[in-house]
């Protein structure tokens, strides 16, 4: 990496900006998980929500602000602030985009909140039609949307910056990581865009009185599998170009972490149809199809988990460590910046084996749209990546706003990624298991006229709701230490660690970079995996739907 | 771009077992007939009362089909019509079903029949009941405020 362009500081300015997103982001957190809380203990059936609070509208914020808030916001003020640190400071111009950025996209969450709690939009974070919500709702989430693209151009800018400063060199990891992300990211929001701006809105305002209900479902799954991806490479950022810094060891394979990124670039997007396994109106063989598509990620995985173990074992042994697992004793445990997200990381095993399940082509009806599939992305996201972010966040926050990471806080950094673990292991386990015995998902709790395998399903719930306790202790806790590290903790300088590849001689090829490339593989495969049943959709299209309004208002 | 001769016996062992799992659901699918509900069928969602088979939901003795029953099901919020069904054990039945209204779910606990029941479409999916007692029908795709009472009972009874 060239260290004349890459300053060791983030600029006061970028971070500023940074920072900005992280206060709505640790918002979300606090209002979300607040609703997570209430939603486990209602499913307990011990606790009633008061004031003619309805289950569907706190489980819609709880999807929202954690699903697309948190996420979305986290991410952007991370990657903004590791172009900035490895490519060097962003131009008046890119800052000002991201403002822009950032604004748009908090204005479209305050008019999507808005809407929910008027309680004219419980439709969850999916919004499938023909559940028809307020057009403010649907405006406010384009907004969101509209508003990380100018965060993702700004990124992008400064990406482009670099490659024209440094002609024939691989741009820095981190940077090119984000821009991979971003990409995906773009391409990946063209479908929920399109649905939202072609038909929900049109719907929603009265313009249009039906919905092609196939089509829009489609077009959100279209975007709704690499959001999933958008969440994790992050993570894999940390996990491929941070975590080997704060150890004290070096990157395996710069030039591997940068192809996996490729691959899941390529393989994130065509895949939607996993998620509609069990639909009517698609043929059985492009299911087949993407499921096959779906399935390619798991090499990229792969590489991952290698290139991971080989850094800590490498590192392990260069500290003296022998036996098959003795590296394992010499890691760093008692550093927050390293713990919490390696619990992340581990988590990941078994979260990914249920990734499998969920995608593969006849499995998936044992557990589709039960329990079992909240239990897994709260292992996925909610663990994996959150935890992650929890552990960027313990360096990157003191880092922009000048503090340090004092001992107390280290510590009850890794109290919370083990309170977190505990809670996840009592909620996700049980959510798995009472999936398996097939308890719904997105339900209020129900002994459905008091069916005996409906009673089954209670202990679980109960433990959902020990576990969900548990989780909120975890938020409150990352609450006070995010507080903490943006405004309590004594000034100092907080390194933002950026690794550093084992092998410096061996440059990354520059094919990586080739843009034009990587976008058009990306579109054949998008084109292949789409054109045909889309046309198919089109064509023999039933008669579209009115809208319905199936939930209670206050 | 080089590569560890470790991480290469890593991927070749772990996309072979990719290639091994895909022959085999694919196997599964195509040859063994083990494909997920894809019924293809349009309605009019409008019409759903008056069309053959939903004008008649429940279940219907059928001959000279692969199977000998016909269970039709109406799904609307928060009801599935029929509420109740008595089922012999040992039939072999196809489940038929669709919406009036919103996306519901159709899934019956305990067993792998599960399937999106979505405005426009028919679904179905034929199962063999062998196992006496009592099935809970739940909704499982969020519909509403009565999402969560939304079910139906399948008794199979020799």
């Amino acid at each position: 990496m060239s260290s004349q362009t890459a300053k060791l500081k983030v600029d006061p300015r970028d971070g500023k900006l940074a920072m900005a997103h992280f206060y709505v982001a640790f918002i979300a957190l606090a209002l979300g998980g607040l609703m997570g809380l209430l939603q486990t203990l209602v499913r307990s059936g011990k606790f009633e929500l008061p004031w003619g609070i309805d289950y569907y509208q706190i489980l819609t914020v709880h999807g929202v602000l954690m699903g697309l808030v948190l996420t979305t916001f986290f991410i952007m003020g991370f990657q903004y602030a590791a172009v900035s640190r490895t490519a060097g400071t962003h131009s008046p111009a890119a800052r000002r985009i991201g403002w822009i950025g950032f604004w748009v996209m908090t204005v479209g969450t305050i008019m999507a909140a808005t809407m929910v709690l008027l309680k004219e939009a419980s439709v969850l974070y999916t919004f499938y039609a023909p559940l028809k919500a307020h057009w403010i709702f649907y405006l406010g989430m384009t907004f969101v949307v509209v508003g990380s693209w100018l965060d993702g151009a700004a990124q992008i800018m400064t990406y482009a910056k670099w490659r024209k400063e440094n002609p024939g060199k691989p741009s820095p990891l981190l940077s090119f990581m984000a821009v991979i992300n971003t990409v995906l990211w773009i391409v990946a929001t063209l479908g929920v865009a399109s649905t939202v701006l072609f038909q929900l809105l049109p719907w929603s305002l009265g313009l249009v009185d039906t919905v092609d209900v196939l089509i829009s479902r489609t077009l959100f799954w279209y975007f709704g599998h690499p959001l999933v991806y958008f969440w994790l490479l992050p993570a894999y950022m940390s996990w491929y170009a941070i975590v080997p810094k704060i150890i004290g060891g070096k990157i395996f394979s710069d030039s591997l972490a940068r192809l996996s990124f490729i691959l899941f670039l390529l393989f994130s997007i065509p895949v939607g149809f996993h998620h509609q396994l069990m639909e009517p109106g698609i043929d059985p063989a492009w299911k087949f199809l993407q499921v096959v598509l779906t399935f390619m990620v798991i090499i990229p995985s792969l590489m991952t988990a290698f290139s991971l173990f080989a850094t800590f074992e490498r590192f392990g042994r260069s500290k003296g460590a022998t036996g098959l697992f003795g590296w394992f004793k010499v890691l760093p445990w008692n550093d927050a910046r390293f713990t919490v997200p390696f619990i992340g990381m581990a988590s990941f095993i078994p979260a990914g084996a249920g990734g499998i399940i969920n995608a593969s082509n006849q499995m998936n009806q044992v557990v589709h749209n039960t329990i079992w599939v909240t239990g897994h992305f709260h292992l996925t996201a909610a663990t994996s990546v959150v935890l992650t972010f929890f552990g960027i966040s313990y360096w990157l926050i003191p880092h922009l706003t000048g503090r340090k990471l004092t001992k107390a806080m280290n510590k009850l950094g890794i109290i919370q990624g083990w309170v977190w673990f505990i809670g996840m292991v009592f909620m996700s386990g049980a959510m798995h298991f009472q999936g398996l015995l097939g308890g719904p998902r997105r339900s209020a709790f129900s002994t459905y006229g008091d069916a005996a395998q409906a009673a089954e399903w209670i202990p679980y719930q109960i433990a959902q709701a020990v576990g969900g306790s548990i989780l909120f202790l975890g938020i409150i806790l990352m609450i006070i230490i995010f507080v903490n590290l943006a405004f309590f903790a004594p000034k100092g300088e907080e390194e933002f660690p950026v690794g550093e590849a084992e092998n410096l001689e061996e440059k990354a090829p520059m094919i990586f970079e080739n843009w034009k490339l990587w976008l058009g593989i990306t579109a054949a495969l998008i084109l292949f995996a789409y054109t045909i049943p889309f046309i198919d959709m089109i064509q023999n299209a039933p008669p579209g739907s009115p809208g319905f309004k199936t939930w209670s208002s206050w | 771009m080089h590569m560890h001769k470790f991480e290469k016996i890593w991927l070749i062992f772990g996309i072979g077992a990719l290639v091994v799992f895909l022959s085999v659901v694919g196997v599964s699918a195509f040859y063994l007939g083990n494909k997920p509900p894809s019924c293809l069928t349009t309605i009019d969602p409008k019409k759903v009362d008056t069309e053959a088979p939903f004008d008649k939901p429940g279940l219907n003795k059928v001959e000279g089909k692969e199977w000998d029953y016909e269970l039709v099901y109406v799904a609307s919020a928060f009801f599935y019509n029929p509420g109740e069904v008595e089922v012999p054990l040992g039939a072999k039945v196809k489940v038929i079903a669709t919406t009036k209204d919103v996306v519901h779910g159709f899934q019956v606990a305990g067993t792998n029949i599960n399937m999106m029941l979505e405005p426009g479409y028919v679904n179905e999916i034929v199962t063999t009941f062998d196992k006496e007692g009592e099935y809970l029908v739940v909704c499982n795709e969020y519909c509403g405020t009565g999402h969560h009472l939304m079910s139906s009972k399948i008794k199979v009874v020799k």
